[in-house]
C-alpha cells in the first residue's frame, strides 16, 4: 500500500546569514522547524523566517520549481529550495543538520538571496538572447518543419535559476567566461531554423576568450541543473556547429585542438600528445610546429619538457614518434572514420528527446 | 579475477610510470591484465565533441573486444577520463537498439560487434566494487601510517552522477577517500578534491587552466596534506608536470607531490617507490616525503 501521510517530524537547518551593508562577517545560523518530511526545504526556511527571526532573505515566488527564483545551495550542491524535499535534504547532510548558503560565483545581496542581475542576467544579456529573424518576416506566423524546433527544446526547459552559473568551475578562476546558462541560451538560437545570423553568433561566441572555448567540460553545470538542460551538452553542440558546419577557426586554438585532436587518432590510432601542442597552437599538420604560434609556446614549454626527459618520465623516442596502432587496426580505426564522416548528415541521437527504447 | 585492460593512451605516453606501476600492481592483486592492444583512443570527450557517432563508434570497437576476451569478467580502465568518455558512449549505445545496429554494421569489416551490457569499471571502481576493502586491508604489507594524502578524483569519473551510477548504494564519489584508510593513511580533504584540474582548456586558456590546477594544489598544501593521489593521468599532467607553471600562475610555492592511484596502492602493498616509477615525477614524492619514516609505519 502507497505511504499517503507522514506526521510531522523535526528539522534543523543551518542557514548562512551576511548582510553587506552591517560591515559584519558572515555566520551560520540554526533553527529548528517542524513539517511533513515530503515538505520542501523552502517551507523549511519560510517557517524559520515566520516563527524564528523575520530577517531572515529568501528569494521565491511559485513553489513550484517553476518561476526559477529559489536556488540555493544546500549541503553544499545547488538546487531550487522549493524542488527538494526536507528528508532528501537530511539524508544528503554531513551531520544531519540541512546546511544553506547562497549560491556560488554571484555576489551576496542578502543572506540567501544573490545578485542575478550583476552576473547571471548580464552574461545571458551578452548572447543576444532573441531571435534575429530571416527576412523578410512572414505576414502572418512562421510555419517550420515540424520536427525541425526539436533539436532545441532541452535549452527552452531552462527556468534561469542560475544553478549552473552557481557551479561553474571555468566561472570560478575566470569570473569573464560567459558561463553555461548564457550558452545555452545561445544554442536554443543558434539551433533555431529560423534566426538569420547563426554564423555572426557563432563567430562572436568562438572568438571570444570568454566563450565556448573556455569550457573545461567538468560536467558540473550537468548535475547543477533541475530541469535537465545538460548546459555543457549544449555548449558542446555550438563547437559542433561552429567547427564542423560552419569552419570557423578561432583565435582560441578552439578549432585547431579539436581538429589536431581527431586527425591524430584518425593518423595514429591512439592520441600522439606531443604533437597534440604545436597542432592546436600552428595549425593541423605534421608542419604546424613550425608556426610562429606553435614555436612561442613549444619555447615557454621547454623547460617542462628537459625536465620531464631527464627524470626519465619521457622517452625521446615518444616524444618525436609518438604510439601507433598496428596496420591492420590502423586501417579499421580509418575505414570507421570514413564511414561516419561520408554520411550526408551527422547523426546525433539526444536521449533528452529519444528517451531509452528498451 | 581476470579482465579486459584499457590502458589509454596518456598512461602509455607521457605518464608512463602509470601503466608500468599497474602491471607490478596487478599479479599482487590477483588481477590478470589480458591488454586490449588492438583497441583505440577514446576520444577524451573530443571526438564526442566533433561527432558524437564517430565516438561512439570507436568505442564501440575497443568495447567489442573486451567482450571477445574468453573468461574476463569485465573490462577495466586506469584513466578517470577514459572512464567518462567511454561511458557517456555506452549509455547512447546501450539505449538504442536501433543506433546500435547502425553502430555495428561500421564495425561488421572487422567482423567485431558490441552486445549491450558490458561492464567497464575504473581500477577504483574494481578495487572497491570487486576486490572488496576487506580483502584489501588484508593484503597490506607496509600501512600508509601517517601519510596525510588528499584525493584529486577528475571530473570525468565523478560526474554525471546518473550515467556513473554514484548513488548512496554506490558511493563512487567517496572511494577514494575509502582506499587511502583501507591502506592505513591519513585522508586529507580540501575544496578542490571533486574540481576540475584544468587540464581541458591548457591549450586554450592556459592562464584558467593553471590557475585551476595551483588553487587546488595550495588547498592541498594548507590542508597539510603530504601528497595528492589521482585516478586520471591527464589530471597528473596538470597538476604534476605543470605544477612548476601552476606554481607561477599562483604565485606560490606547492611542491605537491602527486601520486597514481596503482602507486598509491603499490606502496602499500609492500612495492619500492621505484618500482613504480615514483622517480619519474616532475615533482619528485621520493624526494618530498621521507619514506622510510611515513609509510613504512608502526604495523609494518
Amino acid at each position: 500500500m502507497a505511504e499517503t501521510h507522514r506526521p510531522p517530524e523535526q528539522f534543523t537547518l543551518r542557514v548562512r546569514r551576511y548582510n553587506p551593508e552591517s560591515g559584519e562577517a558572515p555566520y551560520w545560523d540554526e533553527h529548528t522547524i517542524e513539517l511533513e518530511p515530503h515538505r520542501s526545504v523552502l517551507e523549511g526556511i519560510l517557517q524559520a523566517k515566520a516563527r524564528f527571526d523575520g530577517s531572515i532573505g529568501i528569494r521565491c515566488s511559485c513553489r513550484a520549481a517553476i518561476c526559477g527564483s529559489c536556488g540555493v545551495r544546500i549541503n553544499g550542491e545547488p538546487g531550487l529550495a522549493c524542488h527538494t524535499h526536507l528528508d532528501a535534504a537530511r539524508a544528503s547532510a554531513k551531520d544531519g543538520t540541512i546546511e544553506i548558503e547562497p549560491m556560488g560565483n554571484m555576489p551576496v545581496i542578502k543572506d540567501l538571496i544573490v545578485d542575478m542581475d550583476a552576473v547571471h542576467w548580464k552574461k545571458i544579456q551578452r548572447v543576444t538572447p532573441w531571435l534575429l529573424a530571416k527576412q523578410p518576416t512572414p505576414e502572418r506566423e512562421y510555419v517550420v518543419a515540424k520536427d525541425a524546433m526539436v533539436d532545441v527544446t532541452q535549452t527552452m526547459a531552462c527556468i534561469q535559476c542560475g544553478a549552473c552559473v552557481s557551479d561553474c568551475l571555468a566561472m570560478e578562476v575566470d569570473p569573464g567566461f560567459i558561463g553555461p546558462a548564457a550558452l545555452a541560451k545561445a544554442y536554443r538560437f543558434v539551433g533555431d531554423p529560423r534566426d538569420d545570423r547563426q554564423r555572426e553568433r557563432l563567430v562572436d561566441l568562438s572568438e571570444d576568450p570568454q566563450g565556448i572555448f573556455d569550457c573545461t567540460h567538468c560536467f558540473k553545470c550537468v548535475d547543477a541543473c533541475p530541469k535537465d538542460v545538460n548546459p555543457m551538452g549544449q555548449i558542446m553542440r555550438l563547437r559542433r556547429v561552429a567547427i564542423s558546419d560552419q569552419h570557423i577557426v578561432d583565435a582560441n586554438n578552439g578549432e585547431r585542438h579539436e581538429a589536431a585532436l581527431t586527425t591524430l587518432v584518425r593518423d595514429y590510432g591512439l592520441l600522439h600528445e606531443a604533437e597534440l601542442v604545436p597542432r592546436s597552437y600552428g595549425g593541423n599538420s605534421w608542419f604546424g610546429k613550425f608556426h610562429p604560434a606553435a614555436g612561442k609556446e613549444l619555447l615557454s614549454l621547454l623547460p617542462t619538457a628537459v625536465k620531464a626527459i631527464a627524470k626519465g618520465k619521457i622517452g625521446i623516442k615518444q616524444a618525436l614518434l609518438g604510439h601507433k596502432l598496428a596496420g591492420a587496426d590502423l586501417k579499421a580505426v580509418q575505414r570507421i572514420y570514413q564511414t561516419v564522416e561520408s554520411r550526408p548528415e551527422r547523426y546525433e541521437l539526444n536521449l533528452y528527446i529519444s528517451g531509452e527504447d528498451e | 579475477m581476470k579482465v579486459a585492460y584499457w590502458p589509454g593512451c596518456v598512461s602509455r605516453g607521457f605518464t608512463p610510470e602509470l601503466h608500468g606501476s599497474m602491471a607490478r600492481v596487478a599479479p599482487l592483486l590477483d588481477i590478470e591484465l589480458v591488454e586490449l592492444n588492438r583497441a583505440n583512443c577514446t576520444g577524451c570527450g573530443v571526438i564526442a565533441e566533433h561527432n558524437q557517432e564517430l565516438a561512439d563508434t570507436l568505442n564501440a570497437r575497443t568495447f567489442a573486444f573486451a567482450q571477445q576476451v574468453d573468461g574476463a569478467e569485465l573490462m577495466m580502465n586506469i584513466c578517470s577520463t577514459c572512464q567518462g568518455a567511454q561511458s557517456e558512449c555506452q549509455e547512447r549505445l546501450d539505449s538504442s537498439a536501433e543506433y546500435r545496429a547502425q553502430v555495428n554494421q561500421t564495425l561488421a569489416p572487422e567482423g567485431l560487434s558490441y552486445e549491450k551490457g558490458l561492464t567497464n569499471k575504473n581500477f577504483l571502481w574494481l578495487l572497491v566494487e570487486e576486490i572488496g576493502l576487506d580483502a584489501l586491508r588484508a593484503k597490506v604489507r607496509r600501512p600508509l601510517t601517517n601519510l596525510r594524502v588528499g584525493p584529486f578524483y577528475g571530473c570525468y569519473i565523478v560526474r554525471p552522477r546518473k550515467r556513473l551510477g554514484i548513488d548512496a548504494e554506490r558511493p563512487r564519489d567517496h572511494y577514494l577517500e575509502q582506499l587511502i584508510e583501507a591502506l592505513g593513511g591519513t585522508v586529507i580533504e580540501y575544496a578542490g578534491m571533486r574540481k576540475c584540474c584544468g587540464f581541458p582548456i591548457v591549450t586554450m586558456n592556459k592562464e584558467a587552466s593553471l590557475k585551476q590546477a595551483g588553487r587546488h594544489l595550495g588547498d592541498a598544501v594548507d590542508a597539510e596534506a603530504d601528497c595528492l593521489v589521482t585516478p586520471c593521468p591527464l589530471c597528473h599532467l596538470n597538476l604534476d608536470l605543470q605544477q612548476p607553471s601552476a606554481e607561477k600562475v599562483v604565485a606560490r610555492e606547492l611542491r605537491m607531490p602527486i601520486l597514481h592511484l596503482p602507486q598509491l596502492v603499490g606502496l602499500a602493498l609492500g612495492l619500492q617507490p621505484k618500482e613504480l616509477g615514483l622517480n619519474r615525477h616532475v615533482v619528485r614524492p621520493t624526494s618530498v616525503i621521507d619514506w622510510s619514516a611515513s609509510v613504512v609505519g608502526a604495523a609494518a
